[in-house]
């Protein structure tokens, strides 16, 4: 049923931008302000945000993760620092690693 | 143009509805939702697109390119690997592999870590494995993840937990001994919210998701309601609280949080006392009803969603799992009428996510 809901009504996660726009929306911002947001530092309108052909290549540029099996590309945690620094935003998990990481 | 439109019930089978009886259904759950909260009905054009979207003949409906929502999933992967009675499937693969293809094989937005048994309480105990598997999760996802699990006070009471039951001292006319009763559960429920989420907080979760609340009415409400406050004060985590039906059940009945009585809240009122406690998403949840067409139960639903949309500060992720929203309460769901669902929560609804 999930899939249902994927397919019919969701942004599409890492094939597109659902991920960004989801942490926008982890910081109280509603729905038509995260994607403005997020469209805003990728330079892109909010219609292409959900357009995986277009953030397939642009995911791999920036190098924020993508979604098929990449060797060189960032993975999970890597990407994931990369895109505290785009969106300009702390993600939790990053903070963690760099304080493990040290001085 | 077809003359009668196939759609289904509530539990699921198929039904033949004519178009006036498809327009009259969704008046009709409107209107029911709208004299229960004292919300606005659905406008007219409200109910001409909704009856779009029921009379498109294809298979399967999807919201239109640019409308695109967010999606949160309560008990996530744990639908892969679990048993019948959450409707999983089975699949014998751990529940970080769940993670990695709901992440990048299913293309979610958000995804969640959570108990088999996804409750506070019994994932207490185990909340050393629970942060093992955050921690992993986080060095290898890339989408949010959050912490997942219901408050369920329910397993506080005897015999599944240490407080006498109040369905056992309500019907002998006990009223006091079982709100005290509900008292206790709620005070060791809010502190075991508490403490698995300080636990997530230590691995870097991005967020908590407290799902079906309110399920054994008001107390339960209340504990959850003083989990957030805490949690928004004193940590930067994302806190999801997705309710369990529409009407918070006045167990209890006498309790408040900041003045508002919880008792008989809707939707949109429960909205407000979660934003007030400092959460980040709300999830409204609209029962479906069974011997009702699901046209009629996603006009009820929207209406509810509408009104907390209207006046929310923080997203709007409705509640579509089975049973809710108009999905219908059957185990194999009808792929049909559940991107319908979606797509008039969306479209309609205005929603910020499901």
């Amino acid at each position: 049923m999930s899939l249902c809901h994927a397919l019919a009504s969701g942004m599409g996660g890492i094939r597109t931008t659902g991920d960004l726009v989801a942490r926008m929306q982890l910081r109280k911002m509603r729905l038509p302000q995260a994607k403005r947001f997020v469209a805003d530092k990728l330079g892109l309108s909010v219609a292409d945000l959900a357009d995986s052909t277009l953030l397939r290549e642009l995911r791999e540029e920036l190098d924020i993760g993508v979604v098929t099996g990449v060797a060189t590309a960032a993975k999970g945690i890597e990407a994931k620092a990369r895109i505290a620094n785009l969106l300009g935003v702390p993600v939790r998990s990053v903070d963690r690693l760099r304080q493990k990481a040290g001085p | 143009m077809t003359a009668t439109i196939r759609t289904r019930m509530g539990d699921g089978h198929a039904v033949a509805l004519s178009r006036d009886d498809l327009r009259r259904d969704l008046v009709d759950g409107s209107q029911e939702a709208a004299r229960r909260a004292k919300i606005p009905v659905l406008d007219g054009a409200d109910i001409d697109h909704l009856a779009e979207i029921f009379a498109y003949p294809g298979r399967i409906a999807g919201v239109e390119p640019g409308h695109e929502v967010v999606l949160t999933k309560d008990g996530c992967a744990n639908t892969l690997y679990g048993g019948q009675m959450s409707s999983g499937v089975g699949i014998p693969l751990a529940r970080e592999q769940g993670v990695r293809l709901m992440e990048r094989a299913f293309g979610f937005d958000t995804m969640e870590i959570g108990h088999p048994d996804y409750s506070f309480k019994p994932a207490k105990p185990l909340v050393a494995l629970e942060q093992l598997c955050m921690a992993q999760a986080q060095l290898d996802c890339v989408v949010p993840l959050f912490y997942g699990a219901m408050p369920n006070m329910g397993l506080y009471f005897r015999p599944d937990g240490p407080f006498a039951n109040p369905a056992d001292l309500l019907p002998d006319g006990r009223i006091e001994e079982a709100r005290a009763a509900q008292l206790e559960a709620a005070a060791r429920l809010r502190d075991d919210i508490l403490y698995v989420s300080r636990a997530m907080d230590e691995v870097g979760a991005d967020g908590i998701d407290i799902d079906t609340t309110a399920s054994a009415g008001d107390a339960e409400f209340l504990a959850t309601l003083q989990a957030v406050e805490e949690l928004a004060t004193h940590t930067d985590l994302a806190i999801e609280v997705g309710m369990a039906t529409e009407l918070v059940l006045g167990f209890h009945g006498e309790l408040d949080y900041k003045g508002r009585r919880l008792a008989g809240l809707w939707p949109h009122q429960q909205l407000a006392v979660v934003e007030q406690a400092g959460a980040h998403l709300f999830g409204p949840a609209i029962t479906t009803k069974t011997n009702k067409s699901v046209p009629w139960n996603v006009a009820r639903a929207c209406t509810f969603v509408k009104e907390c949309s209207r006046v929310a500060e923080i997203p709007i992720h409705a509640n579509v799992g089975m049973g809710v929203g108009g999905v219908p309460t059957v185990e194999v769901q009808p792929n049909d009428v559940v991107t319908r669902v979606g797509v008039a929560l969306v479209e309609i609804g205005r929603a910020d996510g499901l």
